[in-house]
């Protein structure tokens, strides 16, 4: 097949777009579908693609998180959130906290953190038996097929290890 | 206490941290970065920050950096100060962020010494804190920047929950607030059309590639910043991990691409480096990306040895004199982009010795 766009070279990519619903196809060459991604990537910036991640649900809606809601810190509202694709305040993170949970996992893959905590809220290392205990009750829900719950533990697990390596090293770093 | 324009003065004395031209694989590495989104507990993200509340993060900020240590005595420079040549100057040495510089009000930016560690405040994030390394070496990067930022934590509390970590003004850096970035120099890739196909694979595995002077700039002189997409759901030094695994696929590539350039086109390769290197030692007026281009090929031609008596660190020192604001700046006064030109020609030849 040659591309549709310059009819000259073997077309290699196959392209699905969505216009006003209507769904049309396209074949090009690799030059030419290079050209049309740079049309695409010009017109389409990172809050537009944020504003189409935040999309709400019917779930989170009925939950009491609508559009119109506004944070009780800083008065942003969801939909203003949507339009600019930044947040107001901390606060907003607490006021938005379904609607955000499902755009992070969006945007991460994963809504939960696993990186470093502030040097003043670190806790002194868990007691290994806490962990063991932990550690049981991730293989009993697996057991159960409670994947949920299974998944909640082990995110709680990996948090608890990273604060207790970042304690060891900060630990280390004093002495050394 | 010294002036802003002393301190801007002590700057242009030397090349920056990042054009050190040393470190781990410096020939195709040019710098490691690493930079942190932070706010500031108790006051609202720049979206909604008034300039009342601004001028108080600033405020708060520059009390609270003087109870950091590894920060020593930084030279502290606020945007309103400073005129536009002076700030273009900061973003050409990669020390704030080309948006840092739009509306200044209450804008300002902290520089350690060498210009390791930048500090900006009241960027999109309250703390925008930069630790920049030369060569591939985002461990050193993270071991400076992770005591920094334990330090600072100290003396301002950040907003931070313990399920999405630290709490940033835009979603996307949620979480470690991290982002590691490699600036690379892939002449080869792109003399060998493999560059698109490098830039596609790695974009799927979570990392993402811009131009030299970040989000929205064309990668010219064939300088590609690489860095983590995703900031939540991994530990930092994870992701680090993840960078530096697929960096070192990217570079055996480049490398791979170089080795064959000598083998196989060893004379269209000197033709072009020495093409390049005759017409930066010659011409009479050059634009800036003519330059970088250039520039490009004469440091591959250092890089792989065909092009003897001149040293890497010379070709980066142009990199960045030749830039719009460093040559108004060495030239003293502003200068139209024509002028800009003949000048930047002239600082070309008369540093390769030529007419």
């Amino acid at each position: 097949m040659l591309c549709e766009m310059c009819k000259q070279s073997q077309a290699t990519v196959h392209l699905t777009e969505i216009v006003n619903e209507q769904m049309t196809e396209l074949h090009l060459c690799e030059t030419c579908a290079n050209q049309k991604g740079a049309q695409v990537e010009s017109h389409f910036g990172l809050s537009d693609m944020l504003s189409g991640l935040a999309d709400f649900n019917k779930t989170q809606e009925t939950e009491g998180e609508t559009a119109s809601k506004a944070c009780p810190s800083c008065g942003m509202t969801y939909e203003d959130f949507r339009k600019v694709g930044r947040l107001g305040c901390a606060q907003c993170y607490q006021t938005f906290k379904r609607s955000l949970g499902t755009l992070l996992k969006r945007i991460h893959g994963s809504p939960i953190h696993l990186g470093k905590t502030p040097a003043r809220l670190v806790k002194p290392a868990k007691s290994k038996t806490e962990l063991a205990e932990l550690k049981k009750k991730l293989d009993r829900a697996i057991e159960d097929e409670a994947f949920e719950e299974a998944a909640r533990l082990r995110d709680q697990i990996r948090r608890m290890e990273q604060q207790d390596q970042q304690a060891k090293r900060k630990a280390s770093g004093a002495n050394g | 206490m010294a002036s802003p324009k002393d301190h801007l003065a002590e700057l242009l004395k030397q090349p920056s941290e990042w054009l050190r031209g040393s470190g781990p694989v410096s020939d195709i590495v040019i710098s490691s970065r690493i930079r942190f989104a932070r706010n500031l507990e108790k006051f609202p993200f720049a979206t909604r920050a008034s300039l009342t509340s601004q001028a108080a993060v600033l405020k708060a900020v520059k009390e609270g950096l003087t109870h950091v240590p590894s920060l020593g005595q930084p030279m502290l420079l606020e945007m309103a100060d400073l005129n536009e040549v002076d700030r273009q100057l900061l973003v050409e040495r990669h020390l704030v962020s080309r948006e840092h510089v739009v509306h200044a009000d209450h804008k300002a930016v902290a520089i350690g010494s060498g210009e390791v560690i930048s500090i900006m405040i009241n960027e999109e994030d309250h703390l925008r804190i930069q630790v920049m390394q030369s060569g591939m070496n985002l461990r050193d990067a993270w071991g400076l920047i992770d005591t920094l930022d334990d330090e600072l934590s100290e003396a301002l509390p950040y907003a931070y929950s313990s399920d999405w970590g630290y709490l940033t003004c835009c979603p996307t850096n949620t979480g470690t607030g991290m982002r590691a970035s490699v600036m690379v120099h892939l002449p080869s890739l792109v003399l060998t059309k493999q560059i698109n196909k490098v830039l596609h694979t790695i974009t799927k595995l979570g990392l993402t590639a811009r131009g030299l002077y970040g989000e929205g700039t064309e990668a010219s002189g064939n300088f590609f910043q690489i860095s983590n997409q995703v900031a939540l759901g991994r530990s930092e030094e994870e992701l680090i991990e993840n960078i530096e695994r697929i960096l070192k696929e990217v570079i055996h590539q480049e490398q791979a691409g170089r080795d064959s350039l000598l083998t196989n086109n060893r004379i269209q390769l000197e033709d072009r480096v020495w093409r390049a290197y005759g017409i930066l030692k010659h011409a009479k007026t050059i634009s800036s990306n003519e330059a970088l281009d250039l520039l490009s090929a004469v440091r591959l031609g250092v890089d792989l040895g065909v092009m003897n008596g001149l040293g890497r660190n010379t070709v980066n020192e142009l990199f960045l004199f030749s830039q719009p604001a460093h040559l108004q700046k060495l030239e003293g006064k502003a200068l139209t982009a024509k002028e800009r030109d003949a000048k930047r020609a002239h600082l070309i030849r008369s540093k390769l010795g030529g007419s």
